[in-house]
C-alpha cells in the first residue's frame, strides 16, 4: 500500500474539520439556506406581499415596513413630534399630543393591533398603545396618519393594549403600574400599595363606521401589572384575558419581589357582563380628566376635549366579571389560538407554557371549582382550566402566534429562538435560533381568527455583530422566516426604528386598494383655506399676522410680504393647490423654533413664527417638488415695531426698484 | 370620473370668459376620453398589489403609473383632446412622453391638428421617420418650457427660453397673446404638472447657425 504524504492527510483533515463546522447551525451563515435570497427579493417596481405594522417603541412611532422584502415604507408619528412632517409643530396637529397634563410630546407604543370583523384582519385601522401616559391612538389606514388619541385615566404604564374584540366593538387597555385612582388622594406612602394602589382595565368602544374612540366602562381590579391581552374569538367572545404578574403585590425591587410566587394569574373577563351590569346602572360615574383628540380630515385639524367622567364598574362587588386563572412565573404573552379554544400564558420565569381551555374554564365557574379568592375575585383551580403544558419548550418564553394549521409559534427570550408546537398535542415541532433575545411575533394574521401563515417575523432586542456597527446604540431587528414548510427557514434580517414591540402583517391587497392619493380641495373646510391664488392674502388682526399662503409648482402666493413687525405673531396657513399623486410641498422660515410644515396636496397646515429680530426672512419648500423646486422661495420682511411699513404682500409684481439701494 | 377641481380657483381665474367655451369643451372631451385613455406604453400593469413579488419590473416611466383620481398632467390632458392627436403622436415618435409626464413645471404650447396641417404638405410625414427624429425632437422641445406660465403671466416683448435652447418671443396685442409673430395662444388648460396654450400654428425653431 502506498504510503500517504503527511500534506494529504493534513489537506484531508482539514476538509473534514471545515465540513464538520459548516453543519453546525450556530451562525447565520449556516443558518440561511441558499433560496433564502430569492425568497426575500422583490424586484425593483414590484410590490410586497404584505403590509407589516410594526410598533417603534421608546420613538413613540408606528413603522411600516413591506414583506417579504423589509423594505421601510413608512414612519408614522403618534404618540411622539415628528419634525419631518411637523406632526406636533404645525398648529392643526398640535392638539393631537394634548393630555390632561397638556402637551405631552413623546411616549413609548409598544404594540400594534389591526382592526378586525367576525376575528378576521379588515384593514381598516391599527390602533397603537402609549405606555407612559397612558393613551390609545388609532391610525387611519387610508391616510396612514394617526386619527384619533384617547388617554386613560386612573391608569399607568398602558401595557396591557390595544388589543381589540373580534369586531372591534373594544380596545382595552389594560394598567401595568398600578396606582391610586386618580379621584381619590394619591398623596400616601408607596409601601401601602396593597391598601391603596389599584389595576384599571379600560374599554373603549370603536363606533363600526367611523372608528370613533371612547371609554365605555373601566374596571376596578386589584392592584398588581396587567402585562398583556388578547380576546376570545369564536366560542370564547365575550370574554378577554390579561395576564398579570407582581401578583405578590411589590412596590420596589420587583426584579426579586414580583417573582416569590409561583403562580401569577391569568385574569379572564367576562366583558359581555359587565356590558349588563353596565346597562343595569351598576356602573358609578367617577370624575376624571382625560384629554380625546381627534383629526379632522376635512378641517385638516385635529381638536382636543377634555372629558371630566368615567364609569367604572367594581369587579370586586360584580363578582362574576373576572375570574383569576393561576398560570406559573410571571407571565407576559397572553395569546389565544384561532379557534378561541387554548389560551397560551406564557412566563417569563416558566419552564413550561401553560395551554388553558376555554371548555374547561367554563365548566370550572359553572361547577365554582375556585381555589379561594385574590382579592375579592374568585381563583379557578389550575388543574382545571388547564389543557396541557408544553415541555420543556425553551428558556423565557414570551409571546405566542398561530398559523392556521394548528401549530403555535412561541419566542424565548434566554434562549433566543422561535419554538413551533402542535397546540393539538403539545409537542415541539421544531425550533429555529434568532439572533439575538427576541421579545414579540408575528404571523400575518397570527392573533386572528384566520392567520395567513408563510411567514414569521422575530423582533429583536440585540443585534451585536449582526450589522455594520453605528456605536454604542445599534438598532434592533426583524428577522424574518418563511413558514410554509415544515421547518422554519431564516431568509432575512433588517433593521428595525426605535424599539419594535408588537407587530402586525396583512395582505396588502387589504389595505393598499383603499390608500388615498390626496385631499380633494373641494372638501377642505379649514378656516384659513385659501382655494386658489386669488384668495392669499395677508390680514393683521391686533399683533396676529395671518398669512392665507398658497402652493403650487413652483411657487409660493404671496412670496413677498412686507410690513411685519416685531412682536408680531405671524402664522403661515399653508393650502398646498396641488390635486395629484405624490405632491407634497414642504414650508419653512428661517429662525422658527419649532419645524416645517409638510402639507400634502389639498391640504392646510399652519406654523407659527415669531421673528425675534428685523432683517429680511426667506421662506422655502422643503421638499424636492419640482425641477423648479430651488425657486420656490421668497421673502418676508420684519421691520422694528411702531414701523411705518405697510403691511403689503404680491407674487411676481414686486419688480426690482432702480434705486433699492438703503430704502428705508 | 372627471378632474373638474375648479379650474378657475387653481388658476386664479385665469382663462378669459372668451377661451371658456373652449375650456368647457376640451373638459367635455376630456371626461369621455379619461374612460379609456389607452397609452401603448403602459400595458405593463404596475399595480399588481396581490401578487407574488415575482416578474420583472414595469416597463415604462411616470406615465406608466396608474392613477385615474389626479389632476391630469400635461401628456394626459393632450391625449385627451381630439384636436390634439398629430401632438401626441408626435411626443409618442420623440420619445417626450416619460420626460413631460415628470413634476415640470412645464408650459406647453400645444399646436392644434389643424396648426400642423398649415405646414407644407409632408412636413410632419418626414418628421414622423425614424431618421428625423433629431429633428422632430428639436422641434417639440421648443413647444415646452420649464415653469407653469398662466395666460395673463406673458407680457408683450417677453421672451422665453425653451427646453430645445432656443427662444421664442411673446407679443399681446388686444389681449390675444402671439408667440413669435405667428402663433396665436387660442385658449389655455391647466394640468397638474404645468399649463398648455393651445396654439394656431407650429412654432419653429430658428435656423441653426
Amino acid at each position: 500500500m502506498k504510503k500517504m504524504t503527511p500534506w494529504v492527510i493534513t489537506a484531508a483533515l482539514v476538509c473534514l474539520l471545515s465540513i464538520n463546522f459548516s453543519c453546525k447551525p450556530n451562525n447565520a451563515k449556516s443558518a440561511v439556506s441558499g433560496d433564502a435570497a430569492s425568497k426575500a427579493y422583490v424586484p425593483p417596481g414590484k410590490f410586497d406581499e404584505y403590509y407589516n405594522f410594526v410598533s417603534g417603541g421608546f420613538s413613540g412611532q408606528l413603522s411600516v415596513y413591506g414583506l417579504p422584502s423589509g423594505r421601510l415604507l413608512r414612519v408614522i408619528p403618534v404618540f411622539s413630534v415628528d419634525p419631518e412632517k411637523g406632526y406636533g409643530y404645525s398648529e392643526e396637529t398640535k392638539p393631537m399630543l394634548n393630555t390632561s397634563r397638556g402637551f405631552v410630546p413623546w411616549d413609548d407604543l409598544h404594540h400594534t393591533e389591526l382592526s378586525q370583523t367576525n376575528g378576521e384582519v379588515d384593514g381598516r385601522w391599527v390602533f397603537g398603545n402609549g405606555n407612559n401616559t397612558p393613551r390609545v391612538a388609532r391610525i387611519d389606514l387610508t391616510t396612514f396618519r394617526t386619527a384619533e388619541v384617547i388617554e386613560l385615566p386612573n391608569s399607568a404604564g398602558n401595557h396591557s393594549s390595544p388589543f381589540i374584540t373580534e369586531n372591534t366593538e373594544y380596545v382595552v387597555a389594560g394598567t401595568r403600574f398600578s396606582v391610586p385612582p386618580d379621584n381619590v388622594n394619591g398623596d400616601v406612602p408607596i409601601n401601602s400599595y396593597k391598601q391603596n394602589f389599584k389595576g384599571y382595565i379600560s374599554f373603549i368602544s370603536v363606533d363600526k363606521t367611523s372608528g370613533k374612540m371612547d371609554i365605555a366602562f373601566q374596571l376596578q381590579c386589584p392592584g398588581v401589572n396587567f402585562d398583556l391581552s388578547h380576546a376570545g374569538k369564536g366560542k370564547s367572545n365575550g370574554w378577554f384575558f390579561f395576564s398579570c404578574y407582581n401578583s405578590e403585590q411589590a412596590n420596589t425591587l420587583l426584579e426579586q419581589n414580583a417573582s416569590q410566587k409561583d403562580k401569577d394569574f391569568i385574569m379572564a373577563v367576562n366583558w359581555k357582563k359587565a356590558e349588563e351590569y353596565l346597562k343595569a346602572g351598576k356602573g358609578k360615574k367617577v370624575p376624571a380628566k382625560y384629554a380625546h383628540n381627534v383629526y379632522n380630515d376635512k378641517t385638516h385639524t385635529a381638536t382636543s376635549e377634555i372629558k371630566t367622567e368615567v364609569t367604572v364598574l367594581d369587579v370586586k362587588e360584580l363578582k362574576d366579571i373576572c375570574y383569576m386563572i393561576p398560570c406559573p412565573k410571571s407571565p407576559h404573552g397572553c395569546d389565544v389560538d384561532p379557534t378561541g379554544e387554548y389560551i397560551v400564558g406564557s412566563g417569563k420565569l416558566a419552564a413550561l407554557i401553560p395551554v388553558f381551555s376555554f371548555d374547561k374554564m367554563q365548566k370550572a365557574i359553572a361547577a365554582k371549582d375556585f381555589d379561594g379568592e385574590y382579592d375579592g375575585i374568585p381563583v379557578i383551580k389550575y388543574a382545571s382550566a388547564l389543557y396541557g403544558e408544553v415541555q420543556k419548550p425553551g428558556l423565557g418564553p414570551l409571546h405566542t402566534e398561530f398559523d392556521a394549521n394548528g401549530n403555535a409559534y412561541t419566542s424565548f427570550f434566554v434562549s433566543s429562538e422561535v419554538v413551533k408546537w402542535n397546540i393539538k398535542d403539545l409537542k415541539v415541532l421544531d425550533r429555529a435560533p434568532t439572533y439575538y433575545s427576541v421579545g414579540h411575533l408575528c404571523v400575518p394574521g397570527g392573533d386572528s381568527k384566520k392567520p395567513f401563515g408563510k411567514y414569521l417575523i422575530a423582533y429583536n432586542k440585540i443585534t451585536k455583530d449582526r450589522f455594520l456597527p453605528t456605536g454604542p446604540e445599534l438598532s434592533q431587528s426583524a428577522q424574518l422566516y418563511d413558514i410554509s414548510g415544515d421547518k422554519m427557514q431564516l431568509i432575512l434580517d433588517f433593521p428595525t426604528i426605535g424599539e419594535p414591540h408588537y407587530a402586525q402583517a396583512v395582505p396588502a391587497s387589504l389595505i393598499s386598494k383603499n390608500s388615498l392619493k390626496f385631499f380633494n380641495i373641494n372638501e377642505n373646510t379649514n378656516p384659513y383655506l385659501a382655494k386658489g391664488e386669488k384668495e392669499s392674502k395677508v390680514v393683521r388682526e391686533g399683533n396676529k399676522i395671518h398669512v392665507y399662503m398658497t402652493s403650487i409648482r413652483s411657487h409660493f402666493a404671496p412670496d413677498n410680504i412686507e410690513g411685519i413687525k416685531l412682536g408680531d405673531e405671524v402664522y403661515f396657513h399653508v393650502t398646498n393647490l396641488e390635486q395629484d399623486w405624490d405632491v407634497p410641498h414642504g414650508f419653512a422660515v428661517k429662525g422658527a423654533t419649532n419645524a416645517e410644515l409638510l402639507i400634502m396636496p389639498g391640504e392646510t397646515s399652519t406654523l407659527k413664527w415669531v421673528p425675534d429680530r428685523t432683517g429680511i426672512y426667506p421662506i422655502y419648500c422643503t421638499d424636492f417638488c419640482s425641477a423648479l423646486h430651488q425657486e420656490m422661495q421668497g421673502y418676508v420682511r420684519v421691520s422694528p415695531a411702531g414701523s411705518n411699513v405697510p403691511l403689503t404682500f404680491s407674487t411676481g409684481t414686486n419688480v426690482p426698484k432702480p434705486d433699492t439701494a438703503a430704502t428705508k | 370620473m372627471i378632474v373638474t377641481y375648479s379650474t378657475s380657483a387653481l388658476c386664479g381665474g385665469a382663462i378669459p370668459n372668451a377661451k371658456f367655451f373652449f375650456m368647457k369643451k376640451i373638459l367635455m372631451i376630456l371626461s369621455v376620453a379619461s374612460i379609456a385613455i389607452l397609452f401603448s406604453c403602459n400595458n405593463d400593469k404596475k399595480t399588481d398589489q396581490s401578487a407574488a413579488a415575482t416578474g420583472t419590473p414595469a416597463a415604462g416611466g411616470q406615465e406608466a403609473v396608474q392613477d385615474d383620481q389626479s389632476q391630469k398632467d400635461v401628456v394626459k390632458v393632450a391625449v385627451g383632446s381630439k384636436d390634439h392627436t398629430t401632438l401626441v403622436a408626435a411626443l409618442k415618435q420623440a420619445d417626450l412622453v416619460t420626460s413631460l409626464s415628470n413634476a415640470g413645471p412645464f408650459t406647453v404650447f400645444a399646436p392644434t391638428n389643424d396648426a400642423f396641417g398649415k405646414l407644407p404638405a409632408g412636413t410632419v410625414d418626414g418628421l414622423m421617420k425614424d431618421d428625423n427624429k433629431a429633428d422632430l425632437q428639436n422641434i417639440l422641445q421648443y413647444h415646452v418650457t420649464v415653469s407653469a406660465m398662466k395666460a395673463e403671466s406673458f407680457t408683450d416683448g417677453q421672451t422665453l427660453g425653451m427646453v430645445n435652447g432656443d427662444n421664442v418671443t411673446v407679443s399681446v396685442k388686444d389681449g390675444k397673446v402671439i408667440l413669435n409673430g405667428n402663433a396665436t395662444i387660442i385658449a389655455s388648460v391647466p394640468a397638474s404638472n404645468g399649463m398648455i396654450h393651445v396654439i394656431d400654428a407650429v412654432l419653429l425653431p430658428p435656423a441653426k447657425k
